[in-house]
C-alpha cells in the first residue's frame, strides 16, 4: 500500500484537523502511518480507564497504553525517566514540580483545536469575570510558557501551553451520613474526637498537606497568611496539631491510592476522609451511602492536563496532538463529568451527555431519570441533586489549589515525619 | 608462564571471577553509588554532586528517626520470636514425627504453597479479614466473646506483625529442617539408652545441632522484614513506619540523597547485626 507522503502539517493546517478533532474522526488518509504509533500515557488512576483506550483505538487508530500510579510516582517517573512515557496525565502541581527538569516539552495552542473553548480557569485564572484567584497553585499561574523549550512559567497566556488542560474539580471531605447520622459542615470534623479511629487523611504531602490547612483553619487554631504557600511556623503548627492527633488515634488509616480510600469507605472502617470524586462514585454504585460534603470553608481544588515528554517527536508527536485534540472533542470529557469531575472544554463535552445527565453533573439540577456511572452502573435514582449544586456553586467557592510551596522540600520532610510519628 | 596458568591461585580467581563480576557490578558498585548520593544536595526536582552532610544531620537530627529505628528493631525481633518458635516446631514436627521420607517431603512442599501467590496479595487478603465488620470480628461477635468489634485486629502493630509471621516462617521452616534432617539419629537413641529426658534431648542435643539452621532463618527473617516497606504500609494502614518506609516516602518525594542517607544507616545497622550473628555461631564451621 502506498504511503501517504503529504507533511501533516500542511494538512493540519487545511482546515483537516478539525474534521479529525471532531466527533466525527473519519478514517484519515494518513492513518497508515499512524496506525504503528504506540502512544505511553502516565498518570493518576483518576482518568486511566481502559474504555478511554479502546475509544482512542476505535476513532485514531493507533494504541494507547495507559499506566496508573499514585501522585507521588507519576511525579518521580515524569521527573526521572522521560523515555518511559510519551503523554504525562498529571495535576498542574505536579507540573510545577517536574517542569524545570525539561522532561516535558510545551505545546502549540495553535494546533489544539478546541483552544478558544478552554474554560478560562486554566487560562487567566478567572472562573467568571469577576472571581477572585484562591490560594495555592491555580493552573493558569503554571500553564504556560514563552517558548517550547521556556523553563520558567509565564505570568500571562503565550501560544506554549506546558499542560493541555483536561479536568478540574473541587474536593472536600467523604462522609458516611448513614454511620455520622447528623449533618457535618466544617473541614474541622475531621479532628472531631467523636469520630475517633473513623477518620483518615490521604497521604499525598502536597495535596495533604493542603487538607490539614484547611482543617486547622477551620477549627480557629492556625491563621494562614497563603495556605498555598505556608511558612516554615505554619507547616510546623498544622504538622504538630495532625500528629497529636494521629497519637491520639484519630486517625483509622492513611490512603494513597484512590482504591485503598474506597475500601475503607466502603467497609466502614472510616465514616470521614479526604476523598476524591471518582471514589465517591464507586463507593455509591456499591449501593452505600456516601456525600461529597460541601463545607463553610470551600473546597480544595485540583486540575489536571495532560503533556508531553520532551522526547516526542515525529509522528509520534503528530499523533500526540491528534490524541489530545481528541480528548477535548468532547468523548473523554463526557465520560470523566460522569464520575464528577469538570471538564476544561465544557462545551464539547455537553455534546456526548444527555441532558439530564448534563443538568445533574454540570448544572445541579435535579436527576430526572436514572443517573449512571462512566460504566453503565446506576449511581443516583431520579430526583437525586448532586453534592454541593452546580458548576458555579461548586467551583465558585474554591478556597484554595493544591500547591507546590516555596517551602516544599521543608513540608515534604515535616509530612514524612508526621507519617512515620 | 607455564606455571602461573597452572598455579591454584590463578585458577581459583578465574573460577570465582564471573560471580565477581555480577556481584561488582550489581552489588558493590550500586551501593558505592548510594553511599556517594547520600552526600548529595537535593533541591525540588534535581540533586546535585556535592559533599554535603546535611542529609545525615537531618536524619540523626530528628526524633522521628530514633522512633522508627527502634520500631524497625520492635517488628525485627516479634517476627524473628514468632517464626522461629513457630518455624522451629514445625520442622521438629517434620524431621522427628513423620516417618516416611515421602510424607515429609509432601509436608514440606505443603509449607510453600502460599507462596504459590505474591506476598502482596497475601498480605492484603488479611485487610477484610480482619477489618472492623471483617470475618474475625463477625466470628467473634457471634460467638459472643467480644460485644464490640475488635478495632486492633486491623491497622495496627498486631496485624504488622501476624503479616510478617505469616510471610516469612517458611524461611525459619526449610533452614531448620535442613539442619534437622542430618541430625544422625543414632545420637538420639543413645541420648535415650543413656537415660535422657526428651526436654534434654532438644536442649543438649537437637537444638545445638540446629544452631546454623536457626541461624540462616534468623537472618533470612531479619533482613526480609527490617527492609520492608510494603507490608507496614498496608497492615498498618499507612500508619506507622518503620526504616523501609522512611526510605520509600523519601524516594517517592524524589528526595534521593536523602533516602540513600537512611539507606547507609539501615545497611550499617544490618550488616552489624548479621556480623554479630555470625560471631555466636561459624556458619561456616558448623555447616
Amino acid at each position: 500500500m502506498k504511503k501517504n507522503h503529504y507533511s501533516r502539517r500542511n494538512i493540519l493546517k487545511g482546515g483537516v484537523a478539525a474534521v479529525a478533532a471532531s466527533a466525527f474522526p473519519a478514517p484519515m488518509i494518513w492513518a497508515q502511518d499512524i496506525k504503528d504509533v504506540t502512544l505511553r500515557q502516565a498518570g493518576t488512576g483518576v482518568s486511566a480507564y481502559n474504555e478511554v483506550a479502546a475509544k482512542v483505538k476505535e476513532d485514531l487508530g493507533f494504541t494507547l497504553e495507559m499506566t496508573a500510579l499514585d501522585s507521588d510516582a507519576v511525579t518521580q517517573k515524569v521527573a526521572t525517566q522521560p523515555d518511559s512515557y510519551d503523554i504525562a496525565d498529571i495535576e498542574y502541581w505536579i507540573c510545577k514540580k517536574v517542569w524545570p527538569t525539561g522532561n516535558l516539552q510545551a505545546m502549540d495552542v495553535s494546533k489544539i483545536t478546541n483552544f478558544s473553548k478552554i474554560a478560562g480557569t486554566f487560562i487567566d485564572g478567572k472562573l467568571t469575570p469577576d472571581s477572585v484567584i484562591a490560594q495555592g497553585t491555580a493552573p493558569h499561574t503554571v500553564g504556560f510558557v514563552d517558548a517550547v523549550d521556556g523553563k520558567t512559567f509565564a505570568k500571562a497566556p503565550t501560544g506554549w501551553m506546558t499542560l493541555i488542560p483536561t479536568i478540574y474539580n473541587a474536593d472536600t471531605l467523604g462522609i458516611r451520613p448513614d454511620l455520622i447520622g447528623r449533618p457535618i459542615d466544617s473541614w474541622a470534623e475531621l479532628l472531631n474526637p467523636e469520630f475517633k479511629g473513623k477518620a483518615s487523611i490521604l497521604d499525598i504531602s502536597s495535596i495533604g498537606i493542603m487538607d490539614a490547612a484547611m482543617v486547622c483553619e477551620a477549627m480557629g487554631k492556625i491563621k494562614y497568611g497563603d495556605k498555598g504557600n505556608m511558612t516554615k511556623d505554619e507547616i510546623d503548627q498544622t504538622m504538630a496539631i495532625f500528629t497529636e492527633a494521629k497519637k491520639a488515634g484519630q486517625f483509622r488509616a492513611f490512603w494513597k491510592s484512590f482504591d485503598e480510600s474506597v475500601n475503607l469507605m466502603a467497609s466502614g472502617e472510616v465514616v470521614i476522609q479526604s476523598m476524591w470524586s471518582p471514589a465517591i462514585a464507586a463507593v455509591r454504585s456499591k449501593g452505600i451511602a456516601c456525600t461529597y460534603q460541601p463545607l463553610k470553608e470551600g473546597y480544595r481544588s485540583w486540575g489536571g492536563g495532560l503533556g508531553l515528554s520532551s522526547k516526542l517527536s515525529g509522528v509520534a508527536l503528530d499523533a500526540a496532538y491528534e490524541y489530545i485534540n481528541w480528548y477535548l472533542s468532547g468523548w473523554v470529557g463526557g465520560f470523566l463529568m460522569r464520575q464528577g469531575y469538570y471538564s476544561a472544554v465544557p462545551e464539547t463535552s455537553k455534546l456526548f451527555m444527555t441532558d439530564d445527565e448534563w443538568g445533574y453533573w454540570y448544572e445541579g439540577k435535579p436527576a430526572v431519570g436514572e443517573i449512571k456511572s462512566p460504566q453503565g452502573v446506576v449511581m443516583e435514582k431520579p430526583g437525586a441533586v448532586r453534592d454541593g449544586g452546580s458548576f458555579l456553586e461548586r467551583m465558585g467557592h474554591v478556597a484554595c489549589w493544591n500547591s507546590v510551596m516555596d517551602e516544599n522540600q521543608y513540608m515534604v520532610r515535616k509530612w514524612n515525619e508526621f507519617i512515620a510519628a | 608462564m607455564d606455571r602461573i596458568l597452572k598455579s591454584n591461585n590463578l585458577t581459583g580467581w578465574l573460577l570465582a571471577a564471573p560471580l565477581l563480576l555480577v556481584l561488582v557490578v550489581f552489588l558493590v558498585i550500586p551501593v558505592i553509588v548510594i553511599v556517594i548520593v547520600s552526600f548529595w544536595q537535593t533541591t525540588e526536582f534535581s540533586i546535585v554532586p556535592a559533599f554535603d552532610l546535611g542529609n545525615y544531620e537531618f536524619l540523626f537530627g530528628s526524633a522521628v528517626t530514633y522512633d522508627v529505628f527502634l520500631n524497625t528493631f520492635k517488628y525485627a525481633f516479634l517476627t524473628w520470636a514468632f517464626t522461629l518458635g513457630i518455624g522451629f516446631t514445625v520442622a521438629y514436627f517434620l524431621a522427628f514425627h513423620i516417618r516416611s521420607q515421602t510424607m515429609q517431603i509432601a509436608l514440606a512442599l505443603i509449607c510453600t504453597v502460599p507462596f504459590w501467590t505474591s506476598n502482596i496479595i497475601r498480605m492484603i487478603s488479611w485487610i477484610p479479614f480482619l477489618g472492623r465488620n471483617g470475618l474475625a470480628n463477625s466470628a467473634l461477635l457471634s460467638m459472643g466473646v467480644v460485644d464490640h468489634p475488635l478495632d486492633w485486629l486491623l491497622f495496627s502493630d498486631f496485624a504488622v506483625i501476624l503479616a510478617f509471621v505469616h510471610i516469612n516462617t517458611i524461611f525459619m521452616v526449610i533452614p531448620i529442617l535442613n539442619t534437622m534432617m542430618r541430625i544422625d539419629k543414632s545420637l538420639i537413641e543413645a541420648a535415650r539408652d543413656v537415660g535422657a529426658s526428651g526436654a534434654q534431648i532438644l536442649w543438649n542435643i537437637i537444638i545445638p545441632l540446629t544452631k546454623p539452621g536457626i541461624m540462616i532463618g534468623t537472618i533470612f527473617v531479619l533482613t526480609l522484614v527490617m527492609g520492608d516497606f510494603i507490608t507496614v504500609r498496608f497492615m498498618s494502614g499507612s500508619q506507622s513506619a518503620n526504616v523501609g518506609r522512611l526510605i520509600s516516602n523519601d524516594i517517592g518525594l524524589l528526595q534521593y540523597p536523602s533516602a540513600s542517607a537512611t539507606s547507609v544507616v539501615l545497611l550499617l545497622t544490618v550488616l552489624v547485626v548479621v556480623g554479630g550473628l555470625m560471631r555466636v555461631v561459624d556458619i561456616r564451621k558448623e555447616l
